[in-house]
C-alpha cells in the first residue's frame, strides 16, 4: 500500500528560519511541500521517511534565503496493481462503486467489475449482488459505509496542473460545470469470490 | 524536483503508523505543524489504527517473516499477509497469485495458523470463546 519513493529537490531555507537546525527546517519544508499531495506518477504523499544527502548550501545576490540540493525519501500511497485493500463505500452512483480509505477517495469500482451478476437499484441507489440461493435470488446491497474489500486493477494519474489561457478560453466554452479531476483514481475490482462487502464472507 | 527512483522500496502499515504516531509526538512539543501533514497523518493513523498493524511490533514481524519462509512467497504477498492478516481460506487465496498450483489445502490451513499464532489480532478471544464452548459441547 505504501512505497518509499526517492526524489531529489532544492529547497530554499528563508532567513528567518537560520537560527533553527538547518536538518529540522528542511524537514519542515519538504514536508510542507509535499504532504497530502499528489505527484505526478509517484502517488500520495504522505511524509519525509529520511534524508540521504545534502549537497553545499548556496546563496543567490538580492536573496537573503540558503538554498539546498537534497536527496530524501519520501513514504507515498502507491498501491500496486493486483493489491487487495480494504475501504468503505463512500457513495453508489451509476458509474459504480466510489470508496474511501480515510485519506484518500479516488477509488472506483466499475459496473463491469462487480459480482457478477449486480444490477443498480434506482429506486435505492445502490448496487446489488444478486445472489442466487436455492430459493430464489437474494439482493446483497452495497450499502454506503459498509466495509469493502477490493482488488487494485488500474491507476491513472490526470495532470491537473492549471492550463494556458487559450485552452482555458476553449475549456470554458465547453461550460463551467465540467466535473473537477481528481489527479490520481485507482480502479478497483470485487468480480472475485472473497472480494466484496467483509459481511459477505464472514460466514 | 525530480524523482530518482518511484519505488525504491515498499512499506509495512506498520512501519507507517509507527513514522506518523512519531511525528504527532514530536510536533506537540514543538510549535504546531503545518496543516498538509497534520490532516494527512490524522487520517492515516485513524485508519491503520482500526487495522491488524495496531498491534503488530518489530519482533512479531520478523518472527512472522522467517515462520513464512518454507512457503516460497513474494515479497508483495508476505507484506499484504502484514497488513491484511487474512483470517480465511478464501483471503489467502485471493492474496497469493495462482495458489491453486503453488499451494496445496494443508498449507493453506498452515499459513491461516500461522497467521493467528504470529500475528496478534482482535479475534484470538473470539477463537478462546469458541474453544471453550467446543469444549464444553465435547462434556456434553
Amino acid at each position: 500500500m505504501f512505497v518509499l519513493t526517492e526524489m531529489k529537490d532544492t529547497v530554499r531555507i528563508q532567513p528567518w528560519l537560520f537560527k533553527d537546525d538547518v536538518n529540522d527546517a528542511i524537514v519542515n519544508v519538504l514536508n510542507k511541500k509535499f504532504a497530502n499531495k499528489v505527484v505526478h506518477n509517484v502517488g500520495l504523499c504522505i511524509a519525509l521517511w529520511d534524508i540521504q544527502q545534502l549537497e553545499d548550501s548556496f546563496l543567490f545576490p538580492g536573496d537573503g534565503a540558503h538554498h539546498t540540493v537534497v536527496y530524501f525519501r519520501f513514504v507515498v500511497f502507491r498501491p500496486f496493481i493486483d493489491e487487495i485493500l480494504l475501504g468503505k463505500i463512500k457513495s453508489c452512483s451509476k458509474d459504480g462503486v466510489h470508496v474511501s480509505m480515510g485519506f484518500f477517495d479516488d477509488i472506483i469500482i466499475p459496473p463491469n467489475a462487480m459480482q457478477d451478476p449486480t444490477r443498480f437499484d434506482e429506486q435505492e441507489q445502490l448496487w446489488a449482488w444478486e445472489y442466487a440461493m436455492e430459493d430464489g435470488k437474494h439482493d446483497l446491497f452495497m450499502d454506503i459505509g459498509e466495509e469493502i474489500r477490493f482488488r487494485v486493477s488500474d491507476e491513472a494519474f490526470t495532470d491537473t496542473t492549471p492550463v494556458g489561457p487559450d485552452q482555458a478560453s476553449q475549456d470554458s466554452e465547453k461550460g463551467e460545470a465540467e466535473v473537477k479531476k481528481s489527479p490520481y483514481t485507482v480502479t478497483a475490482s470485487v468480480s472475485e469470490p472473497g472480494l466484496g462487502l467483509l459481511s459477505w464472507w464472514n460466514s | 524536483m525530480e524523482v530518482k527512483k518511484e519505488k525504491s522500496a515498499m512499506l509495512s502499515n506498520y512501519e507507517v503508523l509507527a513514522l506518523l504516531q512519531d511525528i504527532q509526538k514530536g510536533h506537540n512539543k514543538q510549535k504546531k505543524m503545518h496543516t498538509n501533514i497534520a490532516t494527512v497523518s490524522y487520517e492515516i493513523i485513524q485508519h491503520l489504527e482500526n487495522t491488524a498493524c495496531a498491534k503488530q511490533s518489530p519482533e512479531v514481524i520478523s518472527n512472522f517473516m522467517k515462520a513464512l519462509e518454507p512457503y516460497k512467497l513474494t515479497k508483495a504477498e508476505k507484506l499484504q499477509f502484514l497488513n491484511l492478516r487474512p483470517r480465511t481460506a478464501v483471503e489467502i487465496q485471493l492474496i497469493v497469485e495462482e495458489s491453486e498450483e503453488r499451494l496445496t489445502e494443508d498449507q493453506i490451513y498452515e499459513l491461516l495458523d500461522l497467521l493467528g499464532q504470529h500475528l496478534p489480532g482482535d479475534d484470538t478471544e473470539q477463537e478462546q470463546e469458541e474453544m471453550e464452548e467446543e469444549e464444553i459441547v465435547d462434556q456434553e
